[in-house]
């Protein structure tokens, strides 16, 4: 009882703040953010006094899994991702056909893309890592989770954290810096969240019942600690004033410049690396039924690629006015980054060792090794595109868009689509997927969709980046601005394409969770089993003997 | 000869970390560390980072505000600002760009994709009027252009917020701003929108700052003034012809 009264009295400490930041805001979005903040705090300050399971059961029961927010957080994760494809689908039409951004300031480009990286990155990327890893931690370390209410405060506080943000952006509230848009009283929300979650993850571990803490566990646990730390110096900033929105970054350019970009590409080399690896370590060894390939190399491969991940920074800033030698310390320690990367793929896939008929008969395994293979091709491709000869070219065009859709679409699309569909039936308790060939439906779909993706974007941005630099024998550049644009028109509708059929493959995993949260098994032919034909499954009768005929033997 | 990770061995063992989360995290947090500090601590300190370059001054309040809308609209994500120091880029943009002219950017806006032209030196090139037309409508002037349209800027009154308070924030992030500049920020905010003020005070504070009813609209001072005003400075600050002796050898 104390304790249910500790959290109401906090809760509506939270609504009393949140309304007196409405009526004191300085600008609108300030105040439409603590009206959200104030009616959050409100539904959660109900709930718990109504007793309901917000804060878990007064007794956990200790012998079994806690899997509440799993379960939420798989749902989450499908409705974001739908969310998120569905905006990139968007803004990728917009750039073929500007009038699609219809004039309005809530639909312009400009506000839309920062909604589309954020919703397929810490939307569905981040409910898939923060859901899969509850799962994992309980399930290796033979416990259940630490701090039940915190597990599900960090799941409610995340789903509050993407509201402030998504809505934020379409207000035009943003920080102005790549993949770091959130203002500063959502960056100090999400700080909260965060620590929570460690506390969380951190505590099961402690709690475990294994003496050692499986390899998935270093991969989140890492990710964990590194983004609080990334997410803590990038976002330093002086607000203009506490009930508004704006403030401005404590650092500026080359400073403000190397900070965010050392914050941006650890954003894809712990958020979307270690802690999709993690994911990768448990979840592809038990579909496969195989214990991971080498457990040394999982060792090597951890300490080398947390420590060289973070200094390859610089490569976003090639011949910028960053001085040159952390420029070539950027370019050298992503190529170094190939290994590492490399070796986590090779754990990955040699994991399948003797259960290779696997890619054939299982469709979730078959999702698994593409998504491995599209991690070792856009962590070749990374390298390749740091050496400063190759980014003169590549850079600022759509090679690098085309790049980071591979990673995005191909590695954590496909690996994250693999775990929901491992944990789906599991979950909720039910015998099997509601239809494993809906699975193979999104897999060709995906995957035909990622080729138009990356395949259009090479195109265009190899095109355009020739165009730039392109000198006639007079001695004058060739080309306008404009006619590059003109030029690469027809890959952008081609992308667009690609970003369709993605889509409608993630349409497809929608409806195959949707259906078997519901309980639905669809009557379909089973994927594992050659066909059974009963009239085919006898004797052959003695064929009629023609005369004259050879016989055996004779 | 092979050992299972559970029979201790003699020395250090890795086992001895996956056995201590506490130690696990925190050597976690140390190599990842490193990297950071080596590559981004000295920029705080090296020459070619800190040094001054004649010219390079304070954004003017109006100046502040449109380059906030500039923030605010997410042109950063189709427009770089950084010429980088190449025969084509310097031909199409001009002289590439200098670290010192990015030093009172809170938070910077070099970009990363060119899905637009570069906009570091785009102050000057275009007449205020094709400013206006381009924005309210990019594919009157730029048939190949996919810019969204910004029409709306032209209609919104410029609501800034108390400049003050703005100008107060940026010093306390180590903006040099006068007491006077704080002062009187409000005032300069609509002095600068508008035609024919007398604008020498301004002037004498924020060299090289230009005054004029950017939008043409005298009734009022729109977002749209204020975005032309910041899009017409940018890269006017130095003089390259009186800075070359200043530039760091390529």
């Amino acid at each position: 009882m104390p304790a249910t009264l500790a959290k109401s009295a906090s809760l509506f400490l939270v609504l009393v703040v949140a309304l007196m930041g409405m009526a004191q805001a300085a600008d609108t979005g300030f105040a439409v953010h603590m009206a959200i903040v104030a009616l959050a705090a409100l539904t959660a300050a109900l709930w718990v006094m109504k007793g309901a399971t917000l804060t878990g059961s007064a007794d956990p029961d200790e012998s079994r899994y806690d899997d509440d927010p799993v379960r939420w957080g798989v749902i989450a994760t499908t409705f974001w991702g739908v969310v998120g494809l569905l905006a990139g689908l968007y803004i990728a039409l917009q750039l073929a056909w500007p009038a699609l951004n219809l004039g309005l300031e809530y639909t312009s480009f400009g506000r839309l893309r920062p909604l589309h990286t954020s919703a397929v990155i810490f939307a569905f990327g981040g409910n898939a890592l923060i859901c899969t890893s509850f799962f994992v931690v309980q399930r290796t370390c033979r416990a259940r989770l630490a701090f039940p209410s915190m597990a599900r405060f960090v799941f409610w506080g995340y789903q509050l954290f993407i509201v402030l943000a998504a809505t934020g952006y379409v207000m035009g509230i943003t920080e102005g810096r790549e993949y770091a848009e959130p203002e500063w009283y959502v960056d100090l929300w999400l700080t909260i969240v965060w620590v929570a979650y460690l506390l969380v993850f951190g505590g099961t571990i402690i709690k475990r019942r294994e003496p050692h803490i499986y390899v998935a566990n270093w991969f989140y646990l890492g990710f964990i600690i590194t983004v609080a730390m990334l997410h803590i110096v990038n976002n330093l900033s002086l607000p203009v004033s506490w009930a508004g929105s704006k403030s401005y970054s404590a650092f500026a350019g080359v400073q403000d410049a190397l900070t965010q970009w050392w914050y941006g590409h650890n954003a894809v080399g712990f958020f979307l690396t270690a802690g999709f690896l993690a994911m990768m370590y448990y979840f592809v060894p038990k579909q496969a039924e195989r214990p991971v390939y080498s457990y040394r190399l999982s060792i090597i491969h951890f300490w080398s690629l947390i420590f060289l991940y973070i200094w390859a920074g610089p490569h976003h800033l090639h011949y910028t006015a960053l001085p040159d030698w952390a420029q070539s310390l950027g370019m050298v320690f992503s190529v170094m980054l190939w290994m590492p990367s490399w070796g986590g793929m090779i754990n990955g896939l040699m994991t399948l060792n003797g259960a290779w008929e696997k890619i054939r008969t299982d469709p979730i395994i078959r999702m698994m090794v593409l998504a491995l293979a599209f991690y070792g091709m856009s962590t070749f491709e990374g390298p390749m595109m740091s050496i400063k000869s190759v980014n003169s070219l590549s850079h600022y065009t759509d090679w690098t868009i085309g790049h980071v859709h591979s990673g995005a679409l191909g590695w954590n699309g496909m690996i994250t689509f693999a775990c929901m569909y491992y944990l789906a039936p599991r979950l909720w308790n039910r015998q099997r997927l509601y239809s494993l060939r809906l699975i193979n439906w999104h897999f060709w779909l995906a995957t035909a969709g990622i080729v138009f993706y990356t395949a259009s974007m090479w195109v265009a941005g190899l095109t355009q980046g020739l165009m730039w630099r392109e000198y006639g024998a007079d001695g004058y550049l060739v080309n306008s601005f404009a006619e590059t644009i003109a030029a690469i028109h027809p890959m952008f509708i081609l992308r667009a394409f690609g970003g369709l059929l993605y889509l409608s493959g993630a349409l497809i995993f929608a409806w195959n969770i949707a259906m078997t949260i519901a309980g639905r098994l669809r009557v379909e032919a089973p994927m594992t089993e050659p066909p059974y034909n009963p009239a085919a499954d006898r004797p052959l009768p003695a064929p009629a003997r023609p005369v004259g005929a050879l016989q055996p033997a004779e | 000869m092979a050992t299972s990770p559970d029979q201790p061995k003699p020395g250090f063992s890795h086992r001895t970390i996956e056995r201590n989360v506490t130690l696990l995290g925190l050597l976690a947090l140390i190599t990842v560390s490193i990297g950071g500090i080596v590559e981004i601590a000295p920029l705080f300190w090296v020459d070619s980072t800190i040094e001054k370059v004649e010219g390079v001054r304070p954004y003017t309040p109006l100046e502040l505000a449109g380059r906030n809308i500039y923030i605010r609209e997410g042109c950063y994500v189709c427009h770089s600002q950084m010429v980088r120091p190449f025969k084509d880029e310097v031909e199409r943009y001009g002289h590439y760009s200098l670290a010192a002219e990015s030093m009172y950017d809170h938070p910077f806006q070099w970009g990363s994709k060119r899905t637009g032209p570069d906009l570091a030196r785009v102050g000057g090139r275009y007449s205020d009027e094709w400013h206006r037309e381009h924005l309210k409508d990019p594919r009157s002037v730029v048939p190949e252009s996919i810019m969204p349209g910004y029409a709306f800027l032209a209609e919104k009154p410029l609501k800034a917020g108390d400049m003050r308070a703005h100008l107060q924030a940026m010093r306390g992030v180590g903006v040099p701003y006068s007491d006077a500049d704080i002062a009187k920020a409000n005032d300069d905010l609509t002095l600068q929108a508008t035609a024919d003020a007398d604008a020498s005070d301004l002037q004498a504070r924020f060299p090289k700052s230009q005054a004029r009813d950017f939008d043409g609209n005298p009734a009022m001072v729109s977002e749209m003034d204020a975005l032309i005003a910041y899009l017409q400075m940018l890269g006017t600050l130095v003089d390259f012809k009186a800075a070359e002796a200043q530039e760091q050898p390529k």
